[in-house]
């Protein structure tokens, strides 16, 4: 498999006369953290939603853990992990039987659940909580096991729309751990964040405005280029010339 | 009198404990911020202070008027703005707000220049079916609705979640506008940088408050020394350095780790000396002052070993 692990090549979303994503450019190689950053409205979920082989492109290419994402987008699914703010993990299930769910639609075989559970829980110092219901944890726990699950099968990427909205400073933090284990281990990270100084967490970033990608580079090169203290004044910086209305 | 008046306030959910013993009040014209993550309970206050959900025990009072008994009173005299989007998403954006002005006696060119520089933005899309606009459109068509009476409160929860950072601050700014034509307004966001724009917060977790002051008072309230350290390698620091017994805590911040010490327990240089060691270069110390994020921080992790 090539190094590359995400390529998007003139990567391009129409929506009647009205360019989503316009024309993108971009590979991830592998274990490789990056930052999917943008305004509200900027493209950044349509652009994600192609990757995960959940929308066919209107022109240009692209491919994901080596399968392309409009001929084989089941492979696709096959080989990638995703976790956002709104949809993790079942309610109203308990934790063991959450780990049994996305163990199995992930096709892993009944003992493998079984050790990864062990290993998953361990990591996480849950295991007392196996029993309990998803729905009575802190909404961090609930991130931490969302994510811990949306990796159980090992994909090449993960996809974590907003992943640690609303969750308490200490919390984020740890979460940003589990991602810096993920990334060591071989997992090519995407990840988009309204943080930003978990923009500052990641290997590469691109900032998206009206569709397109109008920068893309390391954390540090970024803030020389725009002559800025903090990845917040670049961003501001790009999208502050926004023309969408949103 | 306050505009907000919070005595030992109580709410459970079954055997969660939403609100534990909130004691806190406003003045008026302030920018009160309510800051905490999900589930520390803000929904469950705002949803008291605007009248739709009773209290377990203890007394909320906006403007005077008791939030059980004098409920009629105080929905004619406040703003909210939920949460979750809640205008009627089959009417248009012109209709939402004139209906708004109707059910509160007003219509929409009486305090129109309140909204103005908000709505403005807005008309071009007036004939829009309000579900059919963007996020940060909804967003300022909600605020306009929750305006168009020029409520003497204003109740915004969670305005900027999951907005990006330059919608974010557009918003403060209004925020800071509507505040100098003497509304009050009480925020809530998860957001810590927020609270900086805020008169006064509340830090809020699991229930309760853990400190409610101005934000430059707050982080005074810090006891530590803090400092931040800058190197190439920022996750293996970070692993090393919390193997340090004397290191009280260290967290990534951005390009940095936020280090603190108790005072008078290691020197500067003998921490410098054991990075150094662990073969470290180019590693940038500076004593730094904390943010609210950093006091944050600090109160629920004592919180935590209170066993709370």
């Amino acid at each position: 498999m090539a190094a590359e692990i995400i390529i998007a090549e003139n990567l391009t979303k129409r929506f009647g006369t009205f360019t989503a994503v316009d024309n993108i450019n971009f590979e991830v190689s592998k274990g490789e953290i990056f930052g999917f950053l943008g305004a509200n409205g900027a493209g950044k979920t349509t652009a994600m939603r192609m990757l995960c082989g959940l929308l066919k492109p209107t022109s240009g290419r692209g491919a994901v853990a080596g399968f392309d994402i409009s001929r084989e987008s089941e492979r696709v699914k096959a080989n990638i992990g995703y976790m956002s703010q709104k949809f993790s993990l079942y309610e109203d299930l308990k934790v063991w039987e959450n780990i049994r769910f996305f163990g199995g639609i992930y096709g892993l075989k009944p003992d493998e659940i079984l050790s990864r559970s062990e290993r998953l829980l361990n990591v996480l110092s849950m295991q007392e909580y196996a029993g309990s219901l998803v729905a009575s944890l802190p909404l961090g726990w609930k991130q931490k096991l969302a994510f811990s699950l949306a990796i159980i099968h090992e994909p090449a990427v993960v996809f974590l729309d907003e992943p640690t909205g609303g969750v308490d400073p200490i919390t984020r933090r740890e979460f940003w751990e589990l991602i810096y284990d993920a990334s060591d281990r071989g997992i090519t990270v995407f990840v988009t964040t309204h943080y930003m100084d978990e923009a500052e967490y990641c290997n590469r970033v691109s900032i998206m405005v009206d569709g397109r990608i109008d920068a893309l580079d390391t954390p540090e090169n970024l803030k020389a280029r725009f002559g800025a203290q903090s990845m917040n004044e670049v961003f501001t910086m790009l999208a502050r010339k926004a023309k969408r209305a949103d | 009198m306050y505009p907000v008046e919070v005595v030992g306030l109580n709410k459970s959910y079954g055997k969660v404990r939403a609100l534990n013993g909130l004691n806190f009040s406003v003045n008026p014209g302030e920018i009160f911020g309510i800051i905490g993550p999900d589930g520390s309970g803000k929904s469950t206050l705002f949803r008291i202070l605007t009248t739709l959900l009773l209290p377990d025990s203890g007394v909320a009072l906006v403007d005077g008027f008791d939030t059980i008994k004098d409920y009629k009173k105080i929905r004619n005299r406040i703003g909210y703005m939920p949460g979750r989007f809640s205008l009627y998403k089959d009417l248009t954006v012109e209709e939402n707000l004139k209906l708004f002005a109707t059910v509160f006696n007003s219509d929409i060119k009486q305090n129109y220049y309140l909204i103005e520089p908000i709505y403005k933005q807005l008309e071009p899309f007036s004939g829009r079916r309000a579900g059919n606009l963007s996020g940060g459109m909804k967003q300022k068509l909600a605020l306009s609705c929750a305006l168009i009476h020029k409520p003497s409160v204003l109740f915004l929860d969670e305005p900027t979640t999951g907005v990006d950072p330059v919608s974010r601050k557009e918003f403060w700014e209004i925020l800071s506008t509507l505040s100098k034509e003497g509304i009050t307004i009480v925020v809530s966001t998860p957001y810590m940088d927020e609270a900086s724009l805020c008169t006064r917060v509340a830090l809020m977790l699991k229930g309760r408050i853990l400190k409610s002051d101005t934000p430059a008072d707050i982080v005074k309230s810090y006891t530590r020394e803090l400092y931040s350290v800058k190197s190439k390698n920022i996750s293996g620091l970070l692993k090393d350095l919390k193997r340090v017994p004397e290191v009280k805590s260290v967290f990534a911040f951005g390009e940095h780790l936020h280090l603190s010490l108790d005072p008078g327990t290691i020197t500067l240089d003998k921490i410098n000396e054991i990075i150094i060691k662990q073969g470290y270069r180019d590693v940038y110390i500076n004593k730094i002052f904390p943010t609210i994020e950093d006091t944050y921080m600090l109160f629920s992790e004592e919180d935590f070993k209170n066993g709370r």
